[in-house]
């Protein structure tokens, strides 16, 4: 038997069994508690990400997408959950990319993903060199600045103020479509919690049914959103 | 060493749209047929069922059902002078994996490209001279006519099920459907599909414009259907998750709902799934194929299975591919322009204009993947391309679909991309927008060309396929005489605000964002063996007992989407190996 990579081996049979493993972990324990009322997001318990990790993409998120103003804010639709949960499961670890050296990270960014690390890599790697950087230019990490000033530093970050290294370029830009990913997935993942967003924004989930509504042109939807596993807001 | 397993008299590679397609007219000759296809089976129930399907995450954004770059790849460059970088991760094209392959999740728009199209460079020549063909544009005619094919695209239009108009009867024009299509001999098999408030607004500006506006035509269907094999669809609930998505409605066309559980129950007809074809083998003597070699994935072995016809069905891509790593054709070399396989690889030359409406509500969530009104005004039939500087042409469509937010969320020049604004801007925005695309053609040329990487390797120790591909200032000013049409029509519509995406002078190819899965050339079809792979019956010249399938047979890209042309080169094929191959296997040119 030849082992090709990509294909079940010994060893990931091994790895998912454990994975496995701390899914039956985490439905357990949801079922412990009512599953409409999820613990409130400060004792969430994170799957993959350290304390430190945990603490900035709290506070990155939340000026993302603010509380202030109308519509939840990242906060609310509990984005921080899905962004663990998902850099803990196959997207987290690039299970689906071509990951083949030789790369070459500075190449033009038009030619796609080239860093040899992994979006949970990046995560890992891009934190301590921002908080390093936001220490420098603004005294403190960047979950202890004020929304202000970590406005001003998120900025620094998509312009590339700092000049990150080429491996974490694309940093800001996953960290910015994990967060509207987390905010608009179905809350099966994670996020969207109650499906604020969708509501906030008038999109009505996983109804998929609009035959009727075709030709009323230029007529408001009426019908608020259902969610995957049939919740209704 | 590798298993052998039982001959068949024939092997398809892949079974999508065209593997299906074949499988059923060569099963209905009594022939012995395997189908290998590398990925899962699948099918409506339990795979694409409702509620899971529609789930944007897993499925628009994470790519559910598409080939997984880990497994299956290609490097990319702009030029020559430019190392290939892997496609690590998948954005400007999709290819499909699994049963049904790209024909369970594509959008469903189905074309018949216009007359011109047929014989560009003889239609060029002889009315502009080929004075205006720039030197590196490999453009050639197919080598058969629209007249051979009608009968083939009629065939592939009734049973993959297409809601439409005629515009064009066997000459004669129909009022509402498509003045400048080309002659069809009937009627599409089903009415077109009602259009939601965009394509509405769009059709009465163009209208007013003095153009022709017309329902695009699509695999979606708009009431209940029984095709030729007895396969039934059932009206579309305008779900809106049509690309990227499996049906869970019986209603878009695919080979499951075309094709699949008809040919399943042939006798004759068997398919293996999880078996990835490594390469096609040949006879000691280099002038057929034994074969196909394997890799089944569940017993972790290489398998040979002989077969008396190779037909490659396994999409543009791999078929090019397939055809690189097993010797079959002379691969092309741009510094002479000569050798044939991965010759003429081009794309789609797309653009648009996005309109802002403060007061209007357009719910984009409903849709269809082929939903809209369409206009050809602006196709390769009417343009002056002597007096236009340009060879092309395009059409325009206003059809919303997809409108989930992760990936919908058009939003006014100068909103915040994060923030109070961003969370302001979308609940001001979301819904109150439209656009119009044009979906143009693309040349072929010298320089854009498939071959094998000289570093990279997928998993199996085989070199990656590699792709050089640019935009050409052809294209470029074609896009742009688009563009240059559509912004009065789009203003004319009195948008609060609009915002263009046209390419400009420059471009280069970015291959982050989706643009489309419409890869073609790179396996041509021509009547001449020096400038095509295969000849007009899609057959190998130098190789008789295979036939290629898929878009890698067009010259040069159209203006349209392209699988009503693979569907009706598919059948053309068919009938070809059933009428005069089988009965006496050789060149059939
Ligand atoms: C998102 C999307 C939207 C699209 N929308 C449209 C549209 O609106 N209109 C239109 O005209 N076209 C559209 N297309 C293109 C359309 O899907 C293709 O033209 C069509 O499916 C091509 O048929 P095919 O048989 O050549 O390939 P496919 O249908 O893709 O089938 C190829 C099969 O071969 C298998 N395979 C590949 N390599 C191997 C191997 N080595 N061994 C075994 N099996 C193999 C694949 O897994 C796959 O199942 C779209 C495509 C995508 C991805
Ligand atoms: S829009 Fe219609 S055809 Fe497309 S997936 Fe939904 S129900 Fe099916």
């Amino acid at each position: 038997m030849r082992d090709v990579p990509g294909l079940p081996s010994r060893r990931s049979f091994l790895k998912a069994s454990a994975a496995s493993a701390a899914v039956v972990g985490v439905v357990m324990q949801a079922k412990a508690e009512t599953p409409s009322a999820p613990p409130p997001i400060e004792e969430y318990q994170p799957v993959c990400l350290k304390p430190t990790e945990w603490a900035f993409v709290m506070a990155a998120t939340a000026r993302l997408i603010p509380s202030e103003g109308e519509g939840p804010g990242a906060i609310e639709a509990r984005v921080p959950v899905f962004i663990d949960k998902e850099l803990a499961g196959g997207f987290g670890e690039a299970a689906d990319w071509y990951m083949e050296g030789p790369h070459d990270a500075a190449a033009h960014p038009f030619r796609g993903w080239q860093s040899p690390l992994t979006p949970l890599q990046i995560y890992q790697q891009g934190i301590p060199v921002f908080d390093a950087w936001c220490q420098q230019t603004h005294g403190k990490i960047f979950a202890e600045l004020d929304a202000a000033t970590q406005d001003k530093a998120l900025t620094s970050l998509q312009k590339d103020e700092m000049k990150i290294k080429p491996e974490l370029r694309d940093f800001f830009t996953i960290l910015l479509q994990n967060t509207k990913e987390g905010y608009f997935a179905d809350p099966m993942y994670g996020g969207n919690h109650g499906m604020q967003a969708w509501k906030y924004i008038g999109f009505p989930g996983a109804r998929g049914s609009y035959k009727e509504w075709v030709l009323k042109h230029n007529v408001a939807y009426p019908l608020g959103p259902v969610s995957i596993s049939g919740e209704r807001a | 060493m590798a298993r052998t397993a039982k001959k068949k008299d024939v092997v398809i590679v892949g079974l999508g749209w065209t593997g299906s397609i074949l499988g059923m007219e060569l099963a209905n000759e009594g022939l012995e047929i395997v189908a290998l296809e590398r990925g899962h089976d699948q099918n409506t129930v339990p795979d694409f069922q409702y509620p899971n399907m529609i789930d944007e995450l897993k499925y628009g954004v994470r790519l559910g059902m598409m080939q997984k770059p880990r497994n299956s790849t290609l490097t990319i460059r702009r030029n020559v002078d430019e190392a290939a970088l892997p496609y690590r991760s998948l954005g400007s094209f999709l290819p499909g994996i699994g049963v049904g392959g790209a024909g369970t999740h594509w959008n469903g728009l189905n074309w018949r490209p216009q007359l011109s199209e047929y014989r560009l460079r003889s239609h060029v020549e002889e009315r502009w001279g080929a004075g205006i063909i720039p030197e590196d544009m490999n453009l050639q005619d197919y080598p058969v006519s629209y007249e051979e094919l009608e009968p083939f695209f009629d065939r592939f239009e009734h049973v993959a099920g297409i809601s439409g108009k005629a515009g064009n009867l066997n000459g004669k024009k129909i009022e509402g459907g498509n003045p400048f299509e080309a002659p069809r001999s009937r009627e599409y098999p089903m009415p077109p599909m009602p259009v939601t408030w965009d394509g509405a607004k769009f059709a009465e500006a163009a209208k007013a414009a003095g153009c022709h506006p017309f329902p695009s035509p699509g695999g979606i269907a708009s009431q209940a259907y029984v095709n030729e094999y007895g396969m039934q669809m059932g009206p579309c609930n305008h779900c809106g998750f049509c690309e990227r998505y499996g049906c869970y409605n019986y209603s878009k066309s695919s080979p499951q709902t075309a094709i699949l559980d008809a040919l399943k129950r042939k006798p004759n007809f068997e398919y293996r799934t999880h078996a990835e074809v490594l390469k096609i083998e040949m006879a000691p003597d280099g002038k057929t194929a034994t074969g196909v070699t394997y890799f089944d994935e569940k017993a972790g072995e290489e398998v040979f299975q002989p077969a008396d016809l190779v037909i490659l069905a396994a999409y543009q891509l791999h078929n090019v591919h397939l055809m690189l790593l097993s010797g079959i054709g002379q691969p092309f070399d741009p510094a002479t322009n000569e050798g044939v396989t991965g010759r003429s690889y081009a794309y789609q030359m797309n653009g648009g204009y996005t309109m802002f409406f403060k007061d209007e509500v357009f719910n984009p969530f409903i849709g269809t993947g082929a939903n809209g009104m369409s206009i050809d005004d602006f196709g390769m039939d009417n343009i002056d391309f002597g007096r236009e500087g340009f060879i092309g042409g395009a059409y325009w469509r206003a059809g919303q679909s997809n409108g989930q937010p992760i990936r919908s969320m058009a939003l006014p020049a100068g909103t915040p991309t994060w923030g109070a604004g961003w969370k302001k801007g979308i609940g001001e925005w979301y819904g109150h927008s439209m656009s119009i695309g044009s979906h143009g053609s693309h040349m072929s040329y010298r320089g854009n060309y498939l071959d094998l990487d000289p570093t990279y390797k997928d998993r199996h120790g085989r070199p990656l396929m590699r792709m050089t591909f640019n935009w050409q200032p052809n294209d470029i000013r074609m896009t742009q005489f688009m563009k240059s049409k559509m912004e009065p029509i789009a203003k004319s519509m009195n948008p609060t605000s609009m915002q263009e995406g046209f390419k400009k002078d420059g471009a280069m190819y970015d291959v982050r964002p989706y643009q489309t899965t419409h890869n073609v050339g790179g396996t041509v079809m021509g009547d001449n063996p020096k400038t095509s792979a295969i000849n007009r019956y899609l057959q190998a010249w130098d190789k008789h007992n295979i036939f290629v399938m898929g878009a890698g047979a067009f010259p040069q890209n159209t203006q349209y989407n392209p699988t009503g042309m693979v569907g009706g080169l598919a059948y053309w094929a068919a009938h070809a190996i059933r009428t005069q191959y089988l009965s006496n296997p050789r060149p059939l040119v």
